[in-house]
């Protein structure tokens, strides 16, 4: 059964997360959390002569956020850091404005549009491409999608 | 039928509201006293000399003389308005609590509390190079009674616990904790946050130190809520926030304080919410504490049996439940998948760490599901739940 939120691609993703694990020798890494709700994850990327030629991810939490590092990391991996850059601001883009970005680029990705429904599902969603993020400027600080005024 | 009172219940005829002990909804009683405070009878409390003022100044104690009258303290000077619970137990750590502590004293409270009543005594006791001691629970949130005893030692110079866990429901037996605290002198606070609503409170009979409550928990307005403080403790209360209202005379080089309660609501009150908090008491009172504690028993009885029904949850608190809120997981799916999906069903309830994270790591779990009802609530809301829950169950399995 599916629905709105947890399509079949989505659920299948959380049952059996690809790319689920630890690198031996990663090039960069970041650490994504949210405290609030939970959702904590590690992400290692190998990057050589400017392509992501090997990506992992560890680490917990809701279907959402699970799915959401599990189809990233099948996109990002044999890809040039460019395209890597220009997929996260458009899956960032997607989730976070009202101006959709070209289909063709995010492809499988869209499927988590229907995040936007459910705002407060969106900080999971985006938040292992945040730790993308932090792991290609190689910072050391955890970051997290929670806003500082919630509580 | 009392969700007839609820205006947004109304509105949303097809919400099933399960998130009280977060907030409750509120009556058109309250609503409509405050549309009234604001609309016949507002002005400033305390100042003006003309008639409007003394209105509004009788409205405003009057609602403090109606929660006194509820919780049956001895004066309405031991009602301290505040801004809710968070607001009292800050009240009562800095300006009571702190100057009591030396280092290597210390302050009792249970593993299990909400963060308001935790934070403010960590704070405190790193200031003062004192600790907090935390009594243990068992693994249905009851709290130690042994281990609580042993607690209070010669050191011990504050006890604070709540009445009713926010996250769990477990019920902490607070006349025992009151008695054993008092017959060792050590001034003790309860929160009350969770109780109130649905079993009032004796005061009198209690006879705590402390007890904060929020009003928008009890149907009333949020900003508001009350600090009680007893004969015991209220003259040696110091106000931690300075201002207007709160003095008596002022000059450049001195000033002297009102009195309790008025010493500790310095600036403008929050005037129309304490209307609204005395006339959220008037409609518990109305609706009658005896009919909400039956009506919410059988409600909660209902849920608990249900909720048991259902093999692939996981129950947290005591069994059975012994108050209207009940926490738990669905097995192998995060709380917040579980709160989303009720939500698509037209469901409200809270998932996460419910403001107590060491409750959490009590459980072992980072976050729970959590039902919890009040009067307004039916069986068919039960149902509704039930059925959402097969379907996450669905969605997942598949």
């Amino acid at each position: 059964m599916s629905n709105k939120l947890y399509q079949r691609v989505l659920l299948d993703h959380n049952k059996n997360p690809r790319h689920f694990g630890k690198l031996d020798a990663p090039t960069h890494h970041a650490h994504g959390v949210n405290t609030l709700c939970g959702d904590d994850y590690h992400i290692h990327l190998v990057v050589t002569d400017g392509m992501v030629t090997d990506v992992g991810f560890y680490g917990e939490g809701c279907a959402i956020s699970k799915s959401a590092a599990s189809l990233m990391a099948m996109h990002i991996k044999g890809t040039s850091l460019d395209a890597v850059i220009r997929l996260k601001d458009a899956f960032i883009q997607l989730l976070t404005t009202d101006a959709p970005p070209p289909e063709s680029e995010l492809g499988h990705l869209m499927i988590f549009q229907n995040v936007k429904s459910f705002p407060m599902r969106v900080k999971c969603a985006t938040l292992i491409w945040r730790a993308l993020e932090a792991a290609l400027q190689q910072s050391p600080t955890p970051v997290s999608t929670e806003d500082a005024t919630h509580s | 039928m009392i969700k007839a009172d609820i205006p947004l219940l109304r509105n949303r005829p097809d919400l099933v509201y399960l998130d009280s002990a977060a907030t409750t909804q509120k009556p058109d009683a309250v609503i409509d006293a405050m549309t009234a405070m604001y609309t016949h009878q507002y002005a400033t409390v305390h100042r003006g000399v003309y008639r409007l003022s003394a209105e509004s100044t009788a409205a405003y104690a009057k609602a403090r003389r109606d929660v006194a009258a509820f919780v049956n303290a001895k004066q309405d000077r031991n009602i301290v308005f505040t801004k809710g619970t968070t607001d009292g137990i800050n009240l009562v750590a800095r300006g009571f609590v702190r100057s009591l502590l030396q280092p290597g004293d210390t302050i009792v409270v249970s593993a299990i509390e909400h963060h308001a009543n935790m934070v403010p005594w960590q704070m405190m006791a790193k200031e003062a190079q004192a600790r907090v001691v935390y009594v243990p629970v068992d693994s249905y949130g009851h709290l130690d009674m042994v281990q609580f005893q042993a607690a209070l030692t010669d050191r011990t110079r504050f006890v604070a616990l709540t009445q009713v866990s926010n996250a769990l429901g477990s019920v902490f037996p607070v006349d025992d904790c009151v008695r054993l605290a008092k017959s060792k002198h050590i001034p003790i606070l309860i929160d009350g946050a969770q109780a109130i609503a649905h079993d009032g409170v004796d005061l009198h009979e209690l006879d705590p130190d402390f007890y904060c409550f929020s009003g928008h928990k009890m149907y009333g307005p949020t900003g508001i809520g009350v600090c009680y403080m007893n004969d015991r403790v209220i003259d040696r209360v110091a106000p931690i926030t300075f201002g207007g209202d709160m003095i008596e005379r002022v000059t450049h080089e001195a000033t002297t304080f009102a009195k309790p309660p008025i010493v500790f609501e310095a600036g403008t009150p929050a005037i129309v919410e304490a209307i609204g908090l005395g006339a959220a008491v008037a409609y518990i009172q109305s609706v009658g504490l005896p009919a909400i504690q039956a009506h919410e028993r059988d409600l909660t009885n209902y849920a608990y049996t249900r909720l048991s029904q259902l093999d692939f949850l996981q129950l947290y608190g005591p069994k059975p439940a012994e108050s209207p809120i009940i926490s738990f997981n669905v097995r192998d799916v995060h709380p917040h998948d579980v709160g989303s999906i009720l939500d698509q069903d037209g469901i409200a309830i809270r998932v996460g760490h419910h403001c107590s994270q060491p409750t959490m790591a009590h459980l072992q779990v980072v976050a729970t599901a959590r039902v919890s009802l009040a009067a307004y609530n039916t069986m068919n809301d039960i149902d509704r739940l039930c059925d959402s829950l097969h379907r996450v169950q669905e969605v997942f399995l598949t």
